[in-house]
């Protein structure tokens, strides 16, 4: 067995292991742990594959900064699964079934795969530039307009996201940046002789 | 022209409302104080008009631009159309309701420009990563609106259940798109077709079943309406006029585009979906409602039904059937304006009510607004020679000419069990003892009810522009 053959088993073994644990560890922090483990196996992935950029944001995007904050969400959510769980038992039959008709779904539909003979895009010399650089010719030109269309739908989240919770409470103490730079040495900081045995 | 001024060309309304909903935030942002509307919603009105009038300036004939993702055709310009309209009346509705429920935020009116930008994107769309993007910008401007009213706990609770079960119906069109994708090697609408012209493997199917319970959801069709009811209830009023109007016009406008673009090859697959949403959707409607007594819930499967018969045209899968697809968007769009127009004209002692009961004696105590909604309800009931009869006749027509037979004779009954709860209405505003009095709605919405109103009652005597618009933008689909 060759070396990346070996590397892709034990990335895919890991993930798979993971990937399970997630569902399975009782503590929900020990689950988000999985769930980075099997983001870092499938970035390993990504760089067998040669996608060495992908490889770079799945680690950047998915475990520095969703994984993260599906850490603090779990930690000061404070949700209480053995009461989510009670009803597990209740609805197995009904996931397993569901389960069950999404798995031969996909068994058919894999065995239904035919080459559609349609050759991948190849217009321009991919071995001459890096994937970053590959990527950043076409994301800003070809695919401009979808660009900034995900744009568009980032900056509908952050909107929504404070409509829905920003609260200007009366009587908060808030940072007043205006005032911390007006704050001059005399008016901060004051000299006192203090007298020997009597204080301020 | 460079290719870059020809694209900017064709997706002008869309540029102006990216542009002018950004403007509009910052003016909101920086203007400071209390964050409430000012003249926002006026300036929106005015953004969404101009958008609307650009439609009509246009180059005409089509045009695919931005590198195949973005098409510019009749079809596209008459459905943005609706929506546009859809959306500026909901934001004339929205103006007093607003102001009287303390929730006159300056984001609202941004959120409506975002969410009409997003469904002209969806109605244009022309690959497959497009219609996701559209789709997604249009939805959570959606989600976030449903839950506008943060303080009320239905309206929340509304807002919550329409983001879970959006999220639901997002993960599974992807899911469709990704099959798609896999077996035909392409995003293109164009290119998926080419990859239908052979006998479409399971794998294509099943995108396809994919593909259409994710928009089916969108639509609200059964089985994928369970969100309707409790969303039309809980969110804000000019929230669901909004919902059932733009949001409505833009989904049925990419099903039908999908279909007719992308899966040409694949009819007798497409149609068995199609066929079997339309029969469920026009039976849950016309049943489920009859024991409503919360008029928005009403409304709510009033549109399920209402969406079932639209279908209907399109199972046909003929030029006729999407003419009158469009000539039913066109009129359902005037009605359910109209109604809502009614509803938010509802209001006792200074609170908004919405029960059935409370249009008891309508007539003597509001002559005019229990005409109006009545004109409405008997034109949603398809009444003759109501508008909401024509919408229904050329759906069923076509139907009939693309040898369907069973299905129109199916929604002929479905209407017929609808009648019944459209007519109680008029029987409770007509013949039962008067409630308390409602207060003078604001002229606006008056407006709004009285016009629909009007266009529905004489929609009969001059159909001609409307029908002539609709032939020629479906046609630009074949």
């Amino acid at each position: 067995m060759s070396l990346p053959a070996a590397f892709f088993y034990l990335f895919s073994a890991l993930m798979l292991v993971s990937a399970l644990m997630v569902i399975f560890a009782r503590n929900p922090v020990h689950s988000v742990l999985f769930l980075i483990l099997a983001f870092v196996n499938a970035s390993g992935l990504f760089v067998l594959l040669g996608a060495e950029f992908l490889a770079m944001i799945l680690v950047v995007v998915y475990v520095g900064a969703v994984a993260v904050l599906f850490l603090f969400v779990v930690m000061m959510l404070d949700v209480d699964f053995a009461e989510l769980k009670q009803g597990f038992m209740h609805n197995l039959p009904l996931g397993l079934l569901i389960g069950a008709v999404a798995i031969v779904e996909l068994v058919l539909a894999v065995g239904g795969w035919t080459d559609a003979g349609v050759t991948p895009m190849r217009n321009m010399p991919i071995e001459a530039m890096t994937n970053t650089e590959a990527l950043g010719l076409v994301l800003y030109t070809k695919y401009f307009y979808l660009f900034q269309a995900a744009g568009l739908v980032l900056l509908t989240a952050m909107i929504g996201a404070i409509v829905l919770t920003l609260q200007h409470r009366p009587g908060v103490k808030r940072q007043s940046i205006e005032a911390q730079n007006a704050r001059t040495p005399a008016g901060a900081v004051e000299l006192r002789k203090a007298p020997s045995r009597a204080g301020v | 022209m460079t290719p870059i001024a020809f694209a900017f060309a064709h997706s002008l309304p869309e540029i102006l409302l990216a542009a002018g909903a950004l403007v509009l935030l910052m003016l909101g942002v920086f203007r400071g104080g209390d964050g409430r509307d000012w003249i926002i919603s006026e300036l929106a009105i005015a953004l969404l008009g101009a958008a609307f009038l650009l439609l009509f300036f246009e180059i005409k004939g089509s045009a695919v631009v931005w590198d195949g993702a973005f098409i510019d055709d009749p079809f596209g310009r008459f459905m943005k159309g609706l929506v546009l309209i859809g959306a500026i009346v909901s934001l004339i509705l929205s103006l007093d309701f607003m102001r009287r429920e303390g929730i006159d935020l300056f984001e609202f009116p941004v959120l409506v420009v975002i969410a009409a930008l997003g469904m002209l994107m969806l109605v244009s769309a022309q690959n497959l990563i497009a219609l996701y993007l559209g789709l997604e910008l249009m939805s959570l401007a959606l989600y976030v609106m449903a839950a506008f009213h943060r303080g009320n706990v239905r309206a929340s609770e509304a807002g919550l259940k329409y983001f879970a079960l959006g999220a639901l119906s997002s993960g599974m069109l992807l899911y469709g798109a990704s099959l798609l994708y896999g077996f035909t090697g392409t995003v293109s609408f164009a290119g998926i077709a080419q990859a239908f012209q052979a006998k479409p493997s399971l794998g294509l199917v099943f995108g396809i079943v994919f593909m259409l319970a994710g928009l089916s959801f969108k639509m609200s069709v059964v089985p994928f309406h369970m969100w309707t009811p409790d969303v039309y209830e809980g969110a804000p009023t000019p929230v669901t006029a909004f919902f059932a109007s733009a949001a409505k016009m833009a989904a049925v406008a990419i099903t039908v585009r999908l279909v007719m673009t992308a899966f040409p090859g694949a009819a007798p697959q497409w149609r068995q979906i199609v066929v079997f949403t339309a029969i469920l959707s026009m039976a849950i409607g016309a049943f489920a409602a009859i024991g409503q007594t919360n008029i928005k819930r009403l409304m709510a499967y009033s549109s399920i039904g209402h969406m079932g018969f639209a279908l209907v045209g399109l199972a046909s899968g003929t030029e006729t059937g999407v003419q009158g697809v469009m000539i039913y968007m066109a009129i359902y769009l005037v009605m359910t304006l109209g109604t809502f127009a009614a509803i938010l004209s509802m209001r006792i002692t200074g609170t908004y009510v919405e029960n059935i009961g409370d249009l008891a004696g309508l007539a003597r105590t509001n002559g005019p607004m229990a005409f109006f909604l009545g004109a409405m309800m008997l034109s949603l009931a398809g009444i003759p020679p109501l508008a909401g009869f024509f919408a229904k006749w050329y759906v069923f027509n076509a139907a009939i000419q693309a040898g369907l037979y069973p299905l129109a004779v199916i929604g002929v009954l479905a209407s017929a069990v609808a009648c019944f709860y459209y007519l109680r209405i008029v029987k409770i505003m007509y013949f039962d003892e008067a409630a308390p009095k409602f207060e003078t709605a604001s002229p606006a919405v008056t407006a709004v009810l009285a016009v629909s109103s009007l266009l529905t009652v004489f929609f009969a005597l001059w159909p001609g522009p409307l029908v002539s618009a609709a032939g020629a933008a479906a046609k630009s689909l074949f």
